[in-house]
């Protein structure tokens, strides 16, 4: 092997263990961000779902997705199931760390309420069969997306807008938490801890160094600029993300509110994913800005109007926000942009990709949810969302002093 | 022997604090507690507006001597004073009988 050949992988390796450590992230975002009682479960649904998704994703999860292509929808099963090819061994990891990322998303957005059973049979289905299908049609040579142009270069919508979609079905059919809504209004349910909310989106936020830059998959050569400008595009968008949200805050709740800021920066980080590699610092951090103003608004019409309890704005951050960073990549992408000259087309074709790999990922969500809802049940009872899933669901509790 | 127990704003604390000092109150027990009252305070949880009626306040109990009671009260009143909706409570009870666990002086002695 060559030492470019070695440098790459070992990128590839070290952006994959910076990927891994989003885990960390995302437990901490949503155990701030709910309440004490239900950190245990957190945690265990945080830890689980990466356990299975490694498993699953090794099993069978990478070769649907990367498999040869079946007619662009989906990867041949038989061709690297139980993967064992010794070349390849760096790109299965960074596979399956992005599997994980999808599968994890779903668990904020139903935290406090949902069965643990029923959530780990979901994220098993989630890594080996939902989120390697779509994944297929973008990132696998012969899918029909990447056949058409479509461009999600980290996975602004193959992981973050399926994991966004799941959210949205599984938090409607889950239903909001008990004391969530009455009269009709949306009560707050403040979170627990907004210091381990912050201390997990400067977590993720590192994370995402490995995501982006990571997804070049390569850094031999002129590859480093290439990783070097997306480290650049990635932190302008969340810090735009951030800014933006801070001051709509400031604008409409008269302070700058702390967990919607946070919810920022995550917010111009899944919408510049599709496009760092694409756009201009200039467009990256005018995605974070349009990202970070979104979110809030997103934020408040998924409570207030549609009356979907998430308890962790996932819909909104990663659905809504990587829905809309792909179809900008339409408008910013300096090779092909609306704005650089390129037409309608780019945008047309970013748009079919949302709207197809959303409508799979909430179709497929729902089939799986409902049949779950239909025969195991998706709630816990009563008693044991009041008293907290701790105590009922692991019988024990997180904070003991 | 009196226990006086007031219930004021935690802004307060350090100003009671240092007044009961001065005049020699120099003992005394306090916890932070959650009560329900009439003043209201507005909060914004991620774009859902909320008032609450749940308000938190700090708890002192104090047990004077006799001719300590008049003082204590009147020094608590002045310093947790602001003349605004929720400056608290000063409640004053009979204590039957004091001891002190490590020297078994009892009554009067074993207070402030």
């Amino acid at each position: 092997m060559d030492t470019n050949t070695a440098m790459d992988l070992m990128w590839v390796l070290i952006a994959g263990s910076l990927v891994f450590f989003m885990q960390a992230g995302f437990t901490l975002v949503e155990t701030g961000f709910t309440r004490s009682k239900n950190t245990g479960n957190i945690i265990m649904k945080n830890l689980m779902d990466f356990c299975i998704g490694s498993v699953a994703f090794w099993a069978v999860g990478y070769s649907l997705m990367y498999g040869k292509s079946i007619g662009g929808l989906i990867g041949d099963v038989s061709e690297f199931s139980f993967f064992d090819s010794a070349a390849d061994m760096h790109s299965l990891f960074f596979q399956t760390v992005f599997a994980a990322t999808a599968a994890t998303i779903v668990s904020g957005a139903i935290a406090e309420r949902t069965k643990f059973t029923t959530y780990l049979i979901f994220s098993l289905l989630m890594t080996l069969i939902i989120y390697p299908i779509s994944g297929s049609w973008v990132w696998n040579a012969g899918g029909w997306l990447a056949k058409m142009g479509f461009t999600d270069f980290a996975g602004s919508t193959v992981v973050h807008a399926v994991g966004g979609c799941a959210s949205l079905v599984a938090a409607a059919l889950v239903g909001p938490r008990i004391g969530k809504y009455t009269d009709g209004k949306s009560n707050a349910i403040p979170g627990h801890n907004l210091m381990i909310g912050a201390l997990g989106v400067f977590i993720l936020w590192l994370g995402w160094f490995g995501f982006n830059p990571g997804s070049q998959l390569a850094i031999s050569g002129d590859n480093a600029f290439a990783v070097a400008k997306i480290f650049i595009t990635t932190n302008l968008a969340g810090a735009a993300g951030a800014l933006a949200a801070m001051f709509i805050t400031w604008i409409f709740y008269k302070k700058p509110d702390i967990s919607m800021t946070l919810n920022g920066v995550l917010a111009g980080l899944v919408g510049v994913t599709a496009g760092c590699a694409a756009v201009s610092p200039i467009g990256a951090l005018m995605i974070g800005l349009i990202c970070g103003i979104t979110v809030v608004f997103s934020i408040e019409f998924i409570d207030k109007k549609l009356k979907i309890d998430d308890p962790v704005g996932a819909v909104s951050v990663h659905g809504v926000c990587g829905a809309l960073g792909t179809i900008l990549v339409g408008v910013f992408a300096t090779d092909g942009g609306l704005l650089y000259g390129g037409g309608f087309e780019k945008l047309g074709v970013q748009t079919i990709g949302v709207l197809a790999i959303g409508a799979w990922a909430m179709g497929a969500s729902f089939v799986v949810l409902f049949i779950l809802k239909k025969t195991i049940g998706l709630r816990v009872t009563k008693e044991e969302e009041i008293d907290g899933l701790d105590i009922h669901e692991h019988g024990t509790n997180v904070y003991n002093d | 022997m009196k226990k006086i127990e007031a219930i004021i704003r935690k802004s307060k604390f350090d100003e009671v604090k240092t007044a009961l000092h001065q005049i020699e109150v120099n003992f005394f027990t306090y916890w932070d507690v959650t009560g329900v009252g009439n003043e209201k305070e507005g909060h914004v949880y991620r774009g859902v507006t909320y008032s609450t009626s749940d308000i938190q306040r700090r708890y002192l109990s104090i047990v004077v001597s006799d001719p300590y009671l008049e003082r204590t009260v009147e020094a608590i009143l002045k310093t947790a004073y602001t003349g605004m909706v929720g400056d608290g409570k000063i409640f004053v009870s009979e204590i039957q009988e004091t001891y002190r666990i490590r020297t078994k002086e009892s009554g009067t002695d074993a207070v402030n």
